[in-house]
């Protein structure tokens, strides 16, 4: 099952190594993972999205927990947080695709960014479902280079 | 599965001085003196080079603190850790940059599986040259990342201070464990004037929690329904200093216990409840217990799986409780009925509390009746047997006179009688370290220190020299084996040039003992590398550990016959110098009982 962690951690250096070896030490893969200050400088929030079982997933949490440099965890459950994702998107067009891009664009409330004779470069935010969407349609116009952030989330309450 | 319930933790702050102090400028290198020093540090075990003589410079001047050389890193490690082990009090050591910190590895990664308070200093490159692969330049925070409780690299002289004091914190409180402080060349020789910390605020560390009554009830109410009960104790009863709640509660309860072998002496093995300790090589009436238990009471343990065996099939028809300090041990490796978070000390003062308050009606006779008559069906023992006699041993180095063999287990059994059962014992890995275990009484916390989780050879001399260095007036022996005591044989000279009085007991098989038994036991006898003698001269004993002791001016005496063994042993005890027994002993004896890895006490060997 895929769980999306949300850690506050210390704003240090080696904070990220610490975190990320407990996940390599025991063999897990992290869909992805996203880190920045927040409000209080001196914290920085992590979004981690990873893949376990149930009990997989409480030691990772408890793990986490027990890191000096953790200050709090949450292993979000379904519906207890709201996340998003943001992706930007170079897609390659010409004369005749130009317009239609910029329609699905529109669609998703996506924005462009940057624009050259050959290509627009796009911003798009949203759940995953959507930002998985939107690159599944532009994928027809010819990505030619893609990056997105990973789920950022906070709790509803 | 319920939750585990504790109270909400404490804010980690220091107890002790609120105010900050200023002190007067001083180089960085002598700053972290001082700040050892005001941690109460008396002794550290350190290895010098490039990156760390600043501080070995400002160390010769203080009045405070004794360094002990080690000869090797490694050893020093150890011998900080056979400190902490001893004392329950944060051991020191140090070494330079590079080769000097990655010798430390080994000592850190034991710490960390057995929980000992370790603060390790290490000199780093100046700043200036980190990451350009510079002469002796590792990236020691990197490097032991997974085995450290908590790690710095110094980056600003004017943290030093606060970082010292919390690495002591750390690695004191809370489970304890190793932190390392890596301190850049530059940062050891700039000037500043320190501001020493009053209080500490560590917003992510909560080492205190303090189980519920109403757990602690329920945990009241599991003894009185049960008819089987089991107490199963590891290190954290020893780490917490609980030994006399846990005795308390024993005497109150009533209850049968085994220990870990972390936990050996957490409940004095002479007491008629103990059952001494469980596991691979624990005793047959204790994995029986366990086994048969309706009710185990699992106090500061974590289910190794040298303890468990097949772990889904460990007191399989039980009710199983787990108190433990560190959260993330709870369901980590077995589920249990009631898992409570918190320090076992606390936890046992409580339920001893509500036991005096409300004393239990029930004795358990059947069942104590039932463990005697396991304790009398297979107690730990030992016989002369047929492939000893016929064995290579006894033909090459006996002559021949089979009567006058030594096995190991007598050996120790003869050690625990002519001290008393007072000496306090180190180990290193293999057979000889199951012995130590099983045919020595422990009596008291503190009292076997061996690399349990790690499982490094090589511990039990440096350990051997730590506890000594921490315990003066206590007669310390490391119980060794040829191959472990081999690797850390340099310590000799730390022994000597100290004048640290550890005595080294070899038991001399010339062989990797544990492995061959595996050898012979699961592949048919075939050695693979586990000879440590000469094959050219196989009636020779290889090395000659007299020989090498003479070098180091060490006394050595070789045993080999059963009629030396007693005055000889008298002699190494007897000594108020460090001394080697090097005892020549069969390669054919297996350690029993014997529960194979992954297995359950069903397929346990004991006879």
């Amino acid at each position: 099952m895929r769980h999306t962690i949300s850690v506050l951690v210390e704003n240090k250096f080696g904070v990220l190594t610490r975190v990320a070896g407990l996940f390599s030490g025991r063999g897990f893969n992290i869909d992805s993972l996203n880190v920045a200050p927040t409000q209080d400088a001196t914290v920085s929030r992590m979004t981690i999205v990873t893949r376990g079982d149930d009990a997989t997933v409480d030691q990772i949490v408890k793990q986490l927990e027990k890191l000096v440099d953790t200050i709090k965890v949450h292993d979000f459950r379904e519906g207890e947080s709201v996340d998003r994702e943001l992706v930007l998107i170079k897609v390659g067009v010409d004369s005749q695709t130009r317009a239609e891009v910029m329609q699905i664009t529109d669609i998703f409330r996506a924005k462009i960014i940057d624009v050259q004779p050959k290509s627009l470069t796009i911003e798009a935010t949203g759940d995953e479902g959507k930002v998985d969407k939107f690159i599944e349609l532009m994928r027809a116009f010819g990505i030619l280079e893609l990056t997105r952030t990973g789920r950022i989330a906070l709790p509803r309450a | 599965m319920s939750k585990a319930t504790e109270t909400e933790p404490s804010a980690a702050t220091s107890p002790t001085a609120p105010k900050a102090e200023l002190g007067p400028t001083m180089l960085g290198s002598q700053i972290l003196v001082e700040c050892l020093e005001r941690e109460g540090v008396d002794v550290i075990f350190a290895y010098p080079g490039g990156a760390s003589m600043e501080i070995h410079q400002a160390l010769t001047k203080s009045k405070k603190i004794r360094v002990y050389l080690p000869r090797h890193e490694q050893g020093g490690v150890f011998a900080a850790e056979g400190y902490a082990r001893a004392t329950g009090r944060a051991g020191v050591c140090m070494a330079t940059s590079g080769p000097g910190a990655t010798n430390l590895v080994s000592g850190l990664a034991d710490a960390y599986m057995d929980s000992v308070p370790i603060v390790a200093i290490t000199g780093q490159v100046p700043q200036a040259m980190i990451g350009k692969g510079a002469f002796q330049e590792t990236d020691f925070f990197g490097l032991t990342l997974p085995v450290v409780k908590h790690s710095y690299l110094v980056t600003d002289l004017n943290e030093l201070p606060r970082i010292v004091k919390e690495a002591f914190y750390i690695a004191q409180t809370g489970r304890p464990g190793p932190v390392v402080i890596d301190v850049p060349k530059n940062i050891q020789q700039q000037r500043t004037q320190p501001v020493y910390p009053g209080a500490l605020s560590l917003r992510g560390y909560c080492p205190d929690r303090r189980a519920e009554d109403l757990a602690l009830h329920e945990i009241v109410g599991l003894i009185e329904k049960a008819e089987r009960p089991m107490l199963y104790c590891g290190g954290g009863i020893i780490s917490s200093g609980a030994s006399g709640e846990l005795r308390r509660f024993v005497e109150a309860t009533q209850i049968p216990i085994a220990t870990t072998i972390m936990g050996c002496g957490a409940f004095p093995e002479t007491h008629p409840l103990s059952l001494k300790w469980l596991g691979m090589h624990g005793t047959a009436y204790a994995n029986w217990a366990v086994a048969q238990a309706d009710l185990l009471l699992a106090f500061g343990v974590r289910f190794d799986d040298r303890v468990t065996g097949k772990v889904d099939k460990f007191c399989e028809h039980g009710t199983i409780v787990h108190i433990d300090l560190d959260p993330s041990e709870i369901n980590k490796n077995r589920k249990v009925h009631l898992p409570i978070v918190s320090d076992i000390r606390y936890a046992l003062g409580r339920l001893n509390q509500m036991l005096i308050e409300r004393p239990l009606e029930k004795r358990f006779t059947a069942w104590h009746q039932q463990v005697a008559e396991w304790k009398a069906k297979a107690p730990l023992r030992y016989q002369v047997t047929e492939e000893v006699l016929k064995s290579q041993h006894v033909r090459d180095h006996m002559g021949g006179d089979a009567r006058q063999v030594v096995l190991p287990q007598e050996a120790v059994a003869m050690l625990y009688e002519l001290t008393q059962g007072e000496a306090i014992i180190t180990t290193g890995v293999g057979q000889h370290q199951m012995w130590a275990g099983q045919f020595y009484n422990y009596k008291y916390p503190r009292q076997l220190l061996t690399s349990a989780g790690l499982g490094a050879m090589g511990y039990g001399y440096p350990a051997a020299l730590g506890a000594k260095v921490a315990c003066p007036d206590r007669q310390v022996v490391d119980i060794d084996g040829d191959g472990s005591f081999l690797m850390n044989v340099q310590e000799l000279a730390t022994a000597h040039i100290e004048g640290i009085a550890a005595k080294a007991m070899i038991l001399n098989n010339q062989h990797l003992g544990m492995v061959v038994q595996w050898e012979d036991r699961f592949y048919q006898g075939n050695r693979g590398h586990t000879y440590l003698g000469d094959p050219e001269n196989m009636r020779q004993i290889y090395p000659d550990f007299v020989a090498i002791a003479k070098a180091f001016n060490v006394p050595c005496e070789r045993v080999i016959y059963r009629k030396d063994l007693r005055a000889a042993m008298q002699r190494m005890l007897d000594s108020d110098q460090p001394y080697v027994l090097d005892i020549i002993t069969p390669y054919t004896e297996h350690v029993l009982p014997f529960i194979p890895a992954g297995r359950t006490v069903n397929d346990m060997i004991w006879q």
